[in-house]
């Protein structure tokens, strides 16, 4: 910690901290505009300029380091005019409209002009209104209130890393462009919104939301997006029971104010007209609107009709990864009580069932070993069967970045040329279903050259002595021949990955949809475990899911096998403990998966569905 | 060795290039070979010869007269007249054409052997696309020395005890730089030379790469050496053809000889060096601004600290000198640091170039010891006043620089002392104006230029040299108002202290050293809208 002085005021502070964030964490705003948290520093407006004892001048307090025992003065007469001058020019570059601009009432630089009490621009504004970029479906960009701070440059090389705004010519004729000085539709650009989020003014701001709403109009709600399984946070602005825009959390553990397109802007599904508002119940082969009451006594009625007909088995629910863990928990608890059976599951066993039973086996659960942010601390991150760009654009995104920012490597284990093989320092080419030979490959050439972690294997691994004799046979000629990759490539990423000092593994449902997925994912485990990447900060192994709940889904129990907490239905003082919790007689048996109930279906063994 | 009567050196600088240098030499050489001369008369080429805007410049030995304003159609006339019969062709002999005979001056006002060349030893001696003239004359002699007899720490001793500051401007120690980025621990070091000669109404760079292209490179080395660096590049202004043309072969020559490349001289130093061409952005002389382009970015400055000595091109130490300083260092090895300590001032010893130009008689380059006073320059090298006209102002540094008026006249131009008036030496440029130029209007032109310059990362200099622009020109054309002047102070003033670099912090200099000198005159524009030099035309934008 360093201690110092700001206007007086003693500060406690970490070293290697700015002036500026030290001041902004203790309360005091000293006026900044192309500062942003998150982003890297550029040092440009020049609001933030303050003086230390003892130094010459002024110095811009984002651009420097605090010092022990430094004596900081961040207002006086002097600073405050050269901030109001800065204002002044900066108010004189465009014609900043206030009336209509969606920002209006958040806009960092109406608030600093306010708060200096700029009463009057000297100069005259002299450049020309331009026209609005229009071109994208969700973002609208306005030349015209751009202070040139170039937040959205940093946001779009640094958060999205995509490169698509960028500064163009240079003094009073600088200004923003989109690609080659394109329409932002006709660009690179993904839309995922970080400038917009990242922009000061309302020069880019979503344009779903133009005239939907003031700020101080909005009711914030903060939630998790219901979209892929990053888990990003969410804050809902929302008008009369209507969303009007999405922000990024910027305390968002995962996404620290990142979002996709989808995140930030896919939320027109919420109001969509075709969206049932009512229950429907088809009377005379026509669906008519009914009420509440209505519509339950009637599925309550069948439901009890059919289970004694049919007997309890003859009824199946089905949960969802996309809902909460208080649904998923009465969900199962409704199919396991009022249905009788344990035919309950969700879209789960679809996707990552063979990731939950290969590291379930391996490590006695199926998540991520590791958090996402932990990616920014790895040395090497070997990825395989994930197109993290297209699938979970915010870990793509940050997977980029560590690449391109914080030196880290990326093996990439793609049969295609995906966006991440043109950040990876290796790109292995496998033949679609080869993932054990080549992973066993990596093994073979990181045993044979000793590079595994001993102590690990002794004290945290089994029969180590039996995997080596199957590891052995992969020699890397033999799964050069297998799988066709090169087996100097084969030996150099295995190098890589094993001599690193911390290095993980990232995987989607690339490896895991194939008859040999559990096993692809069990190799990968047994990889992790080889090299000791496991249970340290930046390692493990770690699939991307496809559903912002599908860890509750599962933890809750939605699952034909187990009760909440992969509790065994098959165990009889489990059960036992259960239907004394629940007040019923509970199923012993196992009840149906997901494909199982469909094939169940179309033989006519089931008869409800819900 | 073969020896010839005479010499005859054609001066190829850009200035006689454009002039048709060219052509000249190839006459000169069918009018020798017609003569039958051949054996006895060798023509050379070579550097600037010193002398500016006079067209074609040949220099003669043994004579050492000078011919300007040499044209194809001449040549018969000087090789019949002066090579073959022995006399001087009058008509076109360079006389310094004085027009006020009160300064006493020899033939040449110019003559080379009035000034103290150090950097320019060899500028308009030898052949510059020569590298045998080069070491003929004692080049690679510092090298060598430094190689086979001196640790790289003596080297940085050497260059810190002679006193050597930057020439580039800002006047920092040299050694001191030197010794900065040798104590960083890096396997990788750069050294960059800064060729990107940007300050307006500066060449004396280009003179000394267009003349002596070899002796920069071996001040590179010498660099390299000594903060232990393997890897150079020279940044170039991309405008100067010739230059470049003339570094690059002689990269390429020094290469073959092994002066360059792995293992130089068989020793364990290696040094690679290359040229980067600038694409025409001032400020991207300033060297964070520089690197940056280097590195393939926009020409921004970066933040300091930290400086480029231990986190500069690809965030590894990195020496940025000027060529001049640069040009410097061989002599500085070969005589040693006291030779140099005896030329100059005491504070800033050695020589400086000083680039004379404006409404002086004799334009153009000249290397002088340090302590040289306004007066001497003008009245003496320069030849004094054109038409006659009296002094009025004179512009030192450049468009960052400073005007100077009538009072300081007799102040030595070297760092400290300019330092001390709040002046500033800058790169050498002095720009000498008599009563037929406008003060409002020279303004106007460097505040134009500024605005053009300015990168437009931050917002007091991107924003305040465009208002700054617009003001000048109000007062320029009649509109200007009695705020004008505060208004224009308090930008400049809030540039120089909240600017990111020192592009838009220098606009006060130029700015507050007009107003002060020359207030009646801005007034005058002002209130009378009339401008006294009958300049500025006012009523129109």
């Amino acid at each position: 910690m360093v201690s110092l002085t700001i206007d007086g005021k003693p500060i406690k502070t970490k070293k290697g901290s700015t002036i500026l964030e030290a001041a902004l964490d203790n309360g005091i705003e000293i006026p900044h505009l192309c500062y942003h948290k998150g982003l890297s520093v550029a040092g440009a407006c020049r609001l933030c300029l303050v003086k230390i004892k003892g130094r010459p001048g002024m110095v811009a307090s984002c651009l420097t380091e605090v010092a022990e025992g430094m004596e900081v003065i961040a207002f006086d007469e002097e600073i405050d005019e050269t901030r109001r001058l800065i204002v002044e020019l900066i108010l004189s570059e465009h014609k900043h409209d206030c009336l209509v601009c969606e920002k209006n009432g958040q806009c960092e630089l109406q608030d600093l002009a306010y708060r200096l009490g700029i009463d009057r621009v000297r100069f005259s504004v002299e450049k020309p209104n331009e026209e609005l970029d229009n071109s994208s479906e969700v973002i609208l960009r306005d030349p015209n209130r751009c202070i040139l701070c170039g937040r959205c440059v940093r946001s779009c090389a640094e958060i999205a890393v995509q490169d698509v705004l960028k500064f163009a010519n240079r003094g009073s004729e600088m200004f923003i462009i989109a690609g080659l000085n394109q329409l932002l539709a006709e660009t690179d650009c993904v839309f995922c919104g970080a400038c917009v989020q990242a922009c000061p003014t309302g020069s880019l701001t979503e344009k779903l939301a133009r005239f939907q709403g003031r700020s101080w109009e909005f009711r914030k709600v903060r939630t998790t997006c219901p979209y892929c399984g990053v888990g990003c946070q969410i804050e809902l602005n929302i008008k009369d029971d209507r969303i009007v825009k999405v922000y990024g959390v910027e305390e968002g553990p995962e996404n620290k104010g990142h979002l996709c397109v989808k995140g930030r802007f896919g939320f027109d599904f919420v109001h969509h007209e075709d969206r049932l508002t009512t229950p429907l119940i088809k009377r005379n082969g026509e669906f008519e609107e009914a009420s509440w009451d209505e519509a339950l006594d009637l599925v309550a009625t069948k439901f009890s009709q059919l289970k004694q007909k049919y007997g309890s088995d003859a009824l199946a629910g089905l949960s969802s990864a996309k809902c909460t863990n208080e649904e998923n928990y009465l969900f199962q608890k409704f199919v396991r009580v009022c249905f009788g059976t344990n035919n309950v599951d969700h879209c789960a066993r679809l996707c990552h069932s063979s990731t939950v039973a290969g590291l379930s086996r391996a490590f006695g659960s199926g998540a991520m070993t590791n958090s996402i942010r932990e990616f920014e601390k790895a040395d090497v991150i070997l990825i395989t069967g994930s197109n993290t760009t297209e699938n979970h654009p915010v870990i793509g995104s940050l997977l980029k970045h560590v690449a391109r920012y914080k030196g880290v490597k990326l093996i990439v284990v793609d049969p295609r040329e995906i966006e991440l093989t043109g950040y990876a320092t290796i790109w292995l080419r496998q033949r679609s279903g080869t993932d054990v030979a080549w992973i066993n490959g990596l093994m073979n050439v990181i045993v044979n050259e000793a590079l595994y972690d001993e102590e690990f294997i002794k004290s945290r691994t089994e029969n180590f002595e039996e995997f080596k004799k199957v590891i052995l046979k992969y020699t890397p000629d033999r799964v050069e021949k297998i799988t066709g990759i090169p087996k100097r490539k084969l030996i150099e990423a295995a190098r890589m990955y094993a001599r690193a000092k911390k290095a993980s593994i990232v995987f989607a449902m690339g490896i895991t949809q194939h008859i040999t997925g559990t096993d692809n994912v069990l190799s990968l485990a047994n990889l992790a475990m080889l090299c000791g990447n496991v249970g340290k900060e930046g390692t493990g192994v770690n699939p991307l899911r496809g559903q912002n709940n599908v860890q509750g889904a599962c933890d809750l129990g939605a699952l034909p096998d187990v009760y909440p907490g992969y509790q065994k239905v098959s165990d009889p003082k489990i059960r036992e403990k259960f239907e004394r919790a629940w007040r019923a007689k509970l199923s012993p048996k196992e009840g149906l998966t997901v494909v199982e109930m469909m094939n169940a279906a179309s033989e006519g063994r089931i008869k409800v569905f819900t | 060795m073969r020896l010839y009567r005479s010499h005859v050196l054609v001066g190829m600088d850009t200035f006689t290039l454009l002039a048709g240098a060219r052509k000249v030499k190839e006459h000169l050489i069918r009018q020798i070979e017609k003569r039958g001369l051949s054996d006895e008369i060798k023509v050379l080429e070579t550097g600037s010869l010193g002398i500016t805007n006079r067209g074609v410049v040949l220099l003669i030995y043994p004579e050492g007269c000078y011919y300007v304003n040499v044209k194809p159609e001449d040549v018969p006339e000087i090789v019949e007249e002066h090579l073959l019969k022995g006399r001087t062709v009058q008509r076109l002999l360079f006389k310094g054409e004085l027009e006020r005979k009160a300064v006493a001056l020899p033939e040449s006002p110019l003559d080379v052997r009035r000034q103290s060349r150090v950097v320019l030893q060899n500028c308009g001696v030898i052949d510059p696309e020569n590298i045998d003239e080069y070491i003929g004359r004692g080049g690679y002699e510092a090298l060598e020395r430094a190689l086979f007899q001196m640790k790289p720490q003596e080297v940085i001793e050497q260059v810190k005890r002679s006193g050597l500051v930057g020439r580039g401007g800002a006047g920092f120690p040299t050694g001191l730089k030197w010794e900065i980025s040798a104590k960083v621990a890096s396997e990788e070091k750069y050294i960059i030379c800064n060729a990107d000669e940007g300050e307006p109404g500066t060449f004396k760079d280009r003179v000394i790469m267009e003349g002596d292209p070899h002796r920069v490179i071996e001040g590179m080395l010498l660099a390299g050496y000594a903060v232990g660096a393997n890897k150079g590049f020279i940044y170039i202004r991309g405008e100067y053809a010739l230059s470049i043309q003339r570094m690059e072969k002689a990269i390429k020559q020094a290469y073959e000889y092994n002066l360059l490349g792995s293992n130089i001289l068989e020793t364990n130093f290696s040094f690679d060096l290359e040229m980067r061409k600038g694409a025409g952005a001032y400020v991207c002389g300033e060297e964070t601004a520089l690197i940056e382009s280097l590195e393939g970015k926009r020409g921004e400055p970066r933040n300091k600290p930290p400086y480029p000595g231990t986190c500069g091109l690809w965030g590894k130490p990195t020496v940025v000198n000027n060529v001049e300083t640069l040009a410097n260092i061989p002599s500085i090895i070969v005589k040693g640091a006291d030779w140099f300590r005896s030329l100059g001032t005491k504070e800033t010893p050695g020589t400086k170039l000083y680039t004379i130009l404006g409404h002086v008689v004799n334009q153009g380059v000249i290397e002088v010891e340090t302590g040289i006073t306004l007066r001497k320059i003008i009245f003496d090298y320069g030849g004094g006043m054109k038409n006659g006209r009296e002094f009025k102002a004179a512009l030192v540094g450049g468009a960052a620089g400073c005007f100077l008026g009538k009072d300081m006249l007799d102040v030595k131009m070297d760092y400290t002392t300019l330092k001390s008036y709040k002046a500033v030496l800058g790169s050498g440029a002095v720009l000498v104006m008599d009563t037929s130029t406008c003060i409002v209007d020279m303004l106007r032109c460097i505040l134009d230029f500024f605005k053009r310059e300015s990168c437009g990362k931050c917002v007091p200099c991107r924003m305040g040299t465009d208002r700054l622009y617009r003001l000048i020109v109000d007062i320029s054309s009649g509109k200007g108002t009695k705020d004008h002047p505060k208004l224009m102070l308090e930008l400049a003033q809030m540039m120089n202290k909240a600017s990111f670099c020192p592009l838009g912090q220098s606009v006060l200099l130029p700015l507050s050293s007009a107003f002060k000198y020359f207030e009646d005159e801005v007034m005058e524009h002002i209130l009378d809208k009339r401008c006294p030099a009958g300049v500025c035309k006012m009523g129109e934008k």
